[in-house]
């Protein structure tokens, strides 16, 4: 999480140098919390190669699992920096799917234009976000708690909502109104590229993830908000002795991981012209992995946005090669579970072995 | 040697009122009286050491004053002022920098980060406006030298430092950020000889400034040489505010609580002494030797 550009001129004094060990870049990199991600994303790449056969190295491949590590990895950036400030959000998972379909009934049932009704699920969605903030800072309850009763409330009034209004869980849009619509594009647009059998579809989807990874990582490395963030993680208390407002940082970051499940449900509604109450189900433990597998600690205080990206596109690729290599689907889940094994066990031996921390 | 517990107006700059004063404040946790209807004050230009036995409140009374507790009665001042400190911000914006016994430092965070943590510098303009990690690094590794220590490399997590290099981190930090008053709870209890000397010198330099200082120690070869006043806590009430000179060690110890302990304990070591040198078995453990861990 340190930036390397302050070791730039260093003129630690003889003594300061007498006692460091000469290390090497090697060494300086696995020492920075997304190693053990890219050295797991590595892995799974060549062992699907391997299985998958031509098809996963191909554009249409690597396109095509892209777009799967985009899902999750657009909420996985403010999954990454909500656990690093020590709490977690079980409830995007609804926020996805009561997104979409406010998105829905606004437009079927109210009649507003596309465009309206993307931006008033993104307030209503953000807005829910700052409750379950607002509940975690007030009661001092564990997140995890509170978020997986909001995960069940959400999910439940979303059904409700929806049966009571349009007697069906399922909300189709016309497409007509939505590609006639100014902004439904940045959600909806893609290109296909390449040529034959190597055609692929480039989605905006992974723009979207790049995007956000790269602001995240912005935020957390370069920015006072993200000096804050690991702040508070590492100790609620200590950050406010030292005048962190961690209230405000932590309800800011619940408003964060709402918001980004507000634009994965955009994409999602615009992309197959639908909404569905049981969208995003399991996503908040998809980001959650990708986290992890990124080096982020679940004590909070320590993480690495880059590293949850890199964690998301270990998962995509899991996904999509067991696909490929004409694997039973089944197994995706066995694969996700050694990976994640695998990935803590990885990261805290790095952890110990080349950060120094115990 | 009487308890004159009117702080010495004669010494600071006369007739200016308290940097910094706890007027009758109480703090209670539950069932616990932490502290009750205690007074202290804090002069521009002068240290005053808060001396008590474990649990006697000096903590809690300095939280107070640093704006982590809110005292459940008495009010505090800044310049004779009345004021509320709703968080620890409210009281560092008033120029008010404290070392928490618990040092508030983050193991996971680099050394120039917890430098800043709360304060930190940035450059560049409107949505590009970042954490300045240079100027930080820069200012951490100049501050953590003048008071002693030569950081290899202000990216090294904290996790990794010794204990009396995060104590010096957070002494350090405190040094920088207090404009006007500092307070430092048990700053020597983890630095060797050099390092708690160097520390009692930034202390009476802070005081030269004009600072005020309060500083807590169970050390009392600590505290007598650079005190201006003592406050005595015992159980959570005051024991008195007494004038440099009015004390000595002895009589120090004793209002510490710790008095009739450590004469116990020089005695059982004479006694002990007498034995060896008559060449009688030394039991491994003297009786009633369980003495007082606070001389660091
Ligand atoms: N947050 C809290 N909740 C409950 N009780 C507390 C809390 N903080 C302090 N106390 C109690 O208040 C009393 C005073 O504690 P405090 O930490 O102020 O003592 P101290 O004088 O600083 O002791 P020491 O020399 O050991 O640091 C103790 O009995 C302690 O158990
Ligand atoms: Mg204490």
């Amino acid at each position: 999480m340190a930036t390397t550009s302050t070791a730039g001129g260093d003129t630690a004094p003889a003594t300061g140098s007498e006692r460091l060990r000469r290390t090497s870049l090697l060494q300086r990199i696995l020492a920075r919390p997304a190693s053990g991600a890219l050295i797991i994303a590595v892995f799974v790449w060549i062992v699907f190669g391997l299985l998958g056969g031509a098809t996963f190295l191909t554009l249409r491949g690597t396109l095509s699992y892209l777009d799967v590590a985009a899902q999750v990895g657009i909420v996985a950036t403010a999954v990454a920096l909500l656990m690093i400030a020590g709490e977690f959000d079980l409830s995007i998972g609804s926020l996805v799917g009561f997104a979409g379909i406010v998105i829905g009934i606004l437009v079927t049932e109210a009649g507003l234009p596309i465009w309206a009704a993307i931006l008033v699920s993104m307030i209503l969605t953000t807005l829910l976000g700052v409750v379950n903030g607002i509940i975690v800072v007030r009661t001092g309850l564990p997140s995890f708690i509170v978020t997986l009763a909001t995960l069940f409330l959400i999910r439940g009034l979303t059904q409700v909502m929806t049966a009571f209004i349009t007697r069906i869980t399922f909300i189709s849009i016309d497409p007509a109104l939505i590609s006639a619509d100014p902004i439904a594009g940045f959600f909806n647009w893609s290109l296909v590229v390449g040529s034959g059998g190597e055609r692929g579809e480039l989605k905006v989807s992974i723009f979207w993830w790049f995007l956000i990874a790269a602001l995240g990582a912005w935020l957390l490395g370069r920015t006072r908000f993200g000096n804050w963030i690991s702040g508070v993680g590492g100790s609620p208390q200590a950050a406010r002795n030292l005048g962190v407002p961690v209230a405000r940082v932590k309800i800011s970051l619940f408003a964060l991981t709402a918001f980004s499940a507000s634009i994965l449900a955009t994409i999602q509604t615009m992309t197959f012209f639908s909404a569905d109450v049981l969208r995003g189900r399991f996503i908040e433990l998809d980001a959650i992995t990708t986290a992890v597998i990124g080096g982020t600690l679940l004590t909070g205080g320590y993480g690495s946005v880059v590293g949850a990206a890199i964690g998301a596109l270990a998962l995509g690729m899991a996904r999509i090669g067991i696909v490929f290599a004409n694997i039973n689907a089944d197994w995706y889940y066995v694969a996700i579970g050694t990976l994640l094994l695998v990935a803590v066990v990885l990261n805290n031996w790095i952890r110990r072995r080349f950060a120094g921390l115990r | 040697m009487t308890a004159s517990h009117a702080a010495p107006e004669s010494r600071p700059p006369a007739g200016s009122a308290p940097l910094l004063e706890a007027r009758s404040v109480s703090k209670y946790f539950g069932a616990v009286v932490a502290v009750e209807d205690v007074s202290l004050a804090v002069r521009a230009g002068q240290i005053n050491c808060l001396l008590g036995d474990n649990g006697a409140g000096k903590s809690t009374l300095i939280k107070i004053l640093s704006g982590v507790h809110q005292p459940d009665a008495g009010t505090l001042a800044v310049d004779g002022q009345p004021v509320r400190f709703t968080a620890p911000r409210d009281a560092l914006d008033a120029g008010i920098a404290t070392v928490y016994q618990d040092l508030s430092v983050m193991p996971l965070m680099s050394i120039s980060r917890n430098f800043f943590l709360g304060n930190e510098p940035t450059t560049g303009f409107g949505p590009f406006r970042h954490f300045d990690a240079g100027r930080a690094a820069a200012v951490a590794r100049e501050q953590m030298r003048n008071i002693g220590i030569d950081v290899r490399d202000t990216d090294q997590l904290v996790g990794t430092l010794s204990g009396g290099e995060r104590q010096t981190l957070a002494i350090a930090r405190a040094e920088y950020f207090g404009a006007r008053v500092l307070i430092l709870d048990e700053p020597t209890s983890a630095l060797g000889v050099k390092e708690a000397a160097i520390v009692l010198r930034h202390a009476i330099s802070a005081r030269n400034r004009g600072l005020g200082v309060i500083f807590i120690t169970h050390n009392v070869q600590h505290a007598l040489p650079i005190g201006d006043t003592f406050t005595i806590l015992t159980r959570g009430r005051s024991g008195g505010t007494y004038a440099r000179g009015e004390l000595d060690a002895a009589e120090l110890h004793r209002l510490m609580g710790g008095g009739a302990e450590l004469e116990e304990l020089e005695a059982d070591l004479e006694m002990l002494a007498h034995r060896e040198a008559r060449g009688e078995e030394v039991p491994a453990v003297p009786l009633g030797a369980e003495a007082d861990g606070g001389m660091a």
